[in-house]
């Protein structure tokens, strides 16, 4: 069977069940498996409320290229049980095209999963794991999926040892029964498969998520300094954090709420070490008034925003682009800092690390707008080079006489004397505050203040990196985070149509680029805006704060469900035609 | 441990103590009173803490080069219950008038001259007992000056603290 | 008497700023800006080395007015900013100041994690049993029938008891003193910065403007007819008894600080990635 595809060269795996199944791990392993094999690939899991025994699904896309969006139709859905289906089954988009391998045992499979027209055939898992002791069900799966997309056996079997040695050894012994067991099955099945493995290369590639990601790039930026407190979907930020900051000399510590762990990373950061922590929405709400601590204070601190489903409690397993405003205009007064945002889950290390540059250079809190859709998705990407951000904080030298902490000039970076410095005794205030420190409410004081925390950001150069600029085209689309890759692919698409269409992305939010934006859509004559948020937070940024040069449309919804390239496809084909 | 002092040497140590704390206490008290615009108190304060500042330095003077023992300020001996010298100069008011002043210094001064008395009363050393009525006779003629001063000065109305203005919030 | 070779390097005056205080003439504070630099200076302590970290309210304003480093941060968070400081920078030594309201109030819930933490610092809490910046509101400590605008004829509510809250959350020194006694109030501190862990001082204060009720504080306090006591069991039962103005040091505990096992010496990370590589 011929697959017509708009992706070729790339396939997608999903593996469902439930009540300790394991899929998650299958899903793991497959995914490490074939970067092995030299393939690229994302995995994203859904998964019930429940902390364990909840129902899950394994999503794995897999491609002989860099992937940043998930894919459109499954071409395998393996379940090992049908529980609570429902719950996901709309991030499971079938086809006529999509192969359905079911446990005859778990009853018929539901109209959910028919309806989409897919092939069904039927192998059953949980008899043939009863048959052999030990053996576990995903194994079976696992087995049959890596047969069926044609990895090489070492591969897999590699994985297993990795993953297993730890384990009992009968373990590892079981594994390969099962995954045996899955190929042998499989090859049952008519299957043509969509991607051929790659020829082996020397490129060097990694496998991370964009929540590890984003915990690299802090300590690549120069990060010792973590206060954590746990929120969904940031807590693995936090849980890398935590033994690998040790490993260089760092340490995080958790704190009582986010009030505290804002504070005490404005605490160690005013003691001299680079400092920062992680959160999502509800968390970054709270911290709001001490980020203007730090602002008004001219304290470097890194914030992660992986932002989840909003409002208040929201939706906190699944994606959404709503803290935007929150983040650039959450702060009371005139409170001027850097608000960034990774677009890739590869870039969630270039971004956090880039972050903790500006905070340190420009004595500023730098906020970085992740989200669930990029932290909690693993990737496969290359081996990322270092750029080199790294912590350039202007300190005042010890003994100098006269010292004056907020002295003007210099582009409004005045070099902080760290605590211990003789002579360079300062108090850090809230207050507004001359030259000195010494609070005023001095109307000269508080101009020439204000001037001093917005010029040192308005005037710094942040080069190329202040956005992805792709493509030419007189039809521009303006997005932002994790929309970014789902557009540069049905873009692609759209090129291979014959439409070209500019990408815009940028990755400095704030402080806001007119100029540069403007350039970016020098030739453009009508820009759509796509976003992830039910009331067009990044559309209206963009009206208010911009000089757009062209006429503007907005393209948004709310989450759960992050976009996939038909839907972008489909709008931007309506939109350009409009 | 008995409350005597037997050397010069700690005689001279807690004078050059209790002087310098009654100069900077009459520095800081002036400064409140600028701050909340009373110039007239402050500089009655600035007068009382120059007077305090000659004694510290006469006493300085009469140290020299000798070897006192440092006291920690917790430590001074005093020989009655009612704290040390300066101990009642809070009791202040942005806006008292100069006989307040004149009275926390003058009980001040009392203090004073309680701490030489029990230092003579109670040394075995002739020579500390002589110095310490040497310095209680000097804080006597103190006593006396602002006595003298008290009678010169206003004394304060029956609304002397009142202000028709609230408090302000400033932060 | 202390014996000392040499007399300390700095005077009491030296640790104070050029910043003139703001707090009106006859406020308690101004006593224990006074105790807290003879403490630094008996304790010999560089002020460049010293740091002090508070809240907001009259009594946060002491960091402008020494000659130390200092961080006057936002309401009720001063302990959580000094604990980052403190374990990032343990040379350092920490001071924590503010007030009843900042302290037990909006910073009840730090109060706690900070005592139950037990990093080597020492908070100094001047309690005037009022909302004194913000023009008079009751404060955790105030009493029960205590008239306000925002709460006329008393809130009816029990006071806070900080020192019991502090011993039951584990500080490791719990101490009170009174503002009239500042050479007392001093001794206090200086023992208290000395003593590992975290330690816990209460200031009786009086607020001049708002409380002028308190004038009779300087005959209600009094000091503890016993020593401190090491037995938490016999602290408690002396601090749920107390009648709020007993002075001295209450409870020396002997608790490990807590502190990160190794300072923070920042090395490359180089080897860290080699977990990412497939």
């Amino acid at each position: 069977m011929i697959h017509k595809k708009d992706d070729q060269n790339s396939l997608s795996v999903a593996i469902t069940g439930s009540g300790g199944a394991g899929v998650i791990t299958a899903g793991n392993m497959l995914l490490e498996a074939a970067a092995r094999a030299g393939l690229y690939g994302l995995f994203m899991r859904s998964s019930g409320p429940q902390i364990r025994g909840g129902e899950a699904a394994a999503m794995i896309r897999l491609a002989t290229h860099p992937l940043d969006a998930p894919g459109e139709i499954f071409d395998i859905l393996i379940a090992i049980d049908w529980h609570n289906i429902d719950r996901f089954a709309i991030e499971l988009p079938l086809s006529p095209d999509s192969l359905v391998i079911a446990d005859p045992s778990q009853g018929a499979v539901p109209d959910v999963i028919t309806a989409s027209g897919a092939r069904v055939v039927e192998l059953p898992l949980k008899d043939m794991a009863k048959a052999t002791p030990k053996v576990r069900a995903n194994m079976i799966a696992l087995g049959a999926v890596a047969s069926l997309i044609g990895l090489p056996g070492d591969v897999v079997d590699g994985i297993l040892e990795k993953v297993l040695k730890k384990r009992a050894a009968d373990a590892l012994e079981s594994s390969r029964t099962g995954i045996a067991l899955g190929g042998q099955a499989a090859t049952q099945f008519e299957f043509t498969r969509p991607l051929e493995m790659p020829p082996p290369s020397t490129q060097k590639r990694w496998m991370i998520s964009g929540n590890e990601a984003a915990g690299m790039g802090a300590v690549r930026g120069g990060v010792r300094f973590v206060a954590a407190y746990p929120i969904t979907p940031a807590t693995e930020v936090l849980e890398w954090l935590s033994p690998n900051l040790k490993k260089v000399g760092g340490a995080l510590v958790q704190a009582e709420d986010e009030l505290a762990s804002i504070n005490m990373i404005i605490g160690a950061s005013y003691g001299g070490t680079p400092s920062l922590t992680a959160t999502s929405g509800p968390g970054l709400a709270l911290m709001l008034e001490s980020i203007g601590l730090a602002v008004a204070s001219e304290v470097p601190i890194v914030i992660v925003d992986v932002m989840r489903g909003g409002p208040s409690t929201g939706i906190p397993t699944k994606s959404e682009q709503s803290d935007l405003n929150i983040a650039v205009f959450g702060l009371h007064g005139d409170a001027p800092h850097i608000v960034v945002a990774p677009t890739t889950v590869g870039d969630c290390l270039f971004t956090t690390q880039w972050a903790v540059h500006l905070a340190e250079a420009l004595q500023v809190p730098t906020i970085v707008l992740s989200d669930q859709l990029l932290g909690q998705t693993r990737a496969t990407i290359d081996e990322p080079a270092d750029p080199g951000f790294v912590s350039e904080r202007s300190v005042a030298a010890a003994g100098i006489a006269d010292y004056h902490r907020y002295a003007l000039g210099d582009g409004g970076v005045s070099p902080m004397a760290i605590p211990g410095g003789a002579g360079g005794q300062y108090t850090a205030d809230g207050l507004e505050h001359n030259e000195t420190g010494n609070p005023s409410s001095q109307v000269a004081d508080h101009i020439s203040q204000s001037d001093k925390r917005s010029d040192k950001i308005s005037g710094y150069d942040y080069g190329d990196h202040w956005a992805e600029i792709e493509g030419e085209g007189e039809l521009a689309v303006i997005t932002w985070g994790s929309t970014t890759g789902v557009t540069r692919e049905a873009l692609k698409v759209l090129a291979q149509k014959g439409h070209n269409v500019r990408l815009i992305a940028p990755r400095l939010l704030a402080p806001a680029r007119p100029e540069l934006m403007a350039k970016a859509l020098k030739g453009v004559s009508r820009a759509l805006v796509l976003e992830l948020s039910h009331s067009a937070q990044f559309y209206h940024y963009l009206k208010g704060y911009f000089d757009l040069p062209c006429p503007v449309a907005s393209y948004c919804r709310s989450g759960p469900l992050p976009y996939r390239a038909a839907e972008l496809v489909t709008r931007i084909e309506n939109w350009s035609a409009s | 441990m008995s409350t005597t002092i037997e050397t010069i040497e700690e005689l001279l140590a807690h004078v050059q103590v209790m002087e310098r704390e009654a100069y900077e206490c009459y520095l800081d008290l002036a400064e409140q009173m600028e701050v909340h615009n009373n110039h007239e108190v402050a500089e009655l304060f600035n007068k009382l803490a120059e007077d305090e500042k000659k004694h510290l330095s006469y006493v300085e003077k009469r140290v020299g080069d000798s070897d006192i023992p440092h006291i920690a300020p917790w430590d001074l001996k005093n020989f009655d219950d009612s704290g040390v010298n300066m101990a009642g100069a809070r009791e202040v008011h942005y806006m008292m008038v100069p006989y307040h002043a004149l009275k926390l210094a003058l009980r001040a001064e009392e203090k004073a001259v309680a701490f030489f008395a029990g230092v003579v009363s109670s040394s075995n050393n002739q020579d500390v007992r002589k110095l310490a009525a040497e310095f209680e006779k000097e804080e006597q003629h103190h006593i006396e000056l602002i006595n003298e001063w008290l009678g010169k000065v206003v004394r304060p109305e029956d609304d002397w603290a009142e202000d028709p203005d609230p408090p302000v919030q400033p932060t | 008497m202390n014996v000392e070779a040499a007399p300390p390097a700095l005077n009491a005056r030296d640790y104070k700023s050029d910043v003139k205080p703001v707090w009106c003439p006859g406020c308690g504070d101004y006593s224990v800006l006074s105790s807290v630099t003879k403490a630094l200076a008996e304790l010999a302590l560089p002020p460049e080395d010293v740091a002090v970290i508070s809240g907001i309210g009259c009594s946060s304003r002491i960091p402008a007015y020494l000659n130390t480093y200092g961080f006057h941060g936002v309401h009720g968070r001063a302990t959580a900013l000094a604990t980052g400081l403190k374990l990032s920078r343990p040379d350092l030594t920490v001071l924590i100041t503010g007030g009843d309201g900042d302290g037990f109030s909006i910073g009840g819930n730090h109060f706690l994690h900070a005592c139950r933490r037990n990093v080597d610092m020492t908070y100094i809490v001047m309690d005037n049993r009022v909302y004194g910046m913000t023009k008079g509101q009751p404060s955790p400590t105030t009493e029960p029938d205590w008239d306000s605008a925002l709460a006329p004829g008393g809130t009816g509510l029990r006071p806070f008891n900080p020192l019991v809250i502090a011993l039951a959350s584990g500080a490791n020194f719990i101490a009170r003193t009174f503002a009239g006694d500042p050479n007392g109030t001093a001794r206090v501190i200086a023992q208290a910065i000395k003593h590992p862990g975290f330690s816990f001082i209460e200031v009786l204060s009086p607020c001049i403007t708002f409380r002028p009720d308190q004038r009779e504080w300087k005959t209600k306090a009094h000091a503890a007819p016993v020593d401190a006591t090491e037995d938490i069991g016999r602290a408690a039962k002396r601090l749920m008894t107390d009648d709020g103005f007993t002075t001295g040091i209450l409870y020396i505990g002997d608790r490990e600080p807590f502190a990160l096992d190794d300072s923070i010496v920042a090395k490359g990370p180089a080897d860290i990635e080699t977990q990412f590589l497939v």
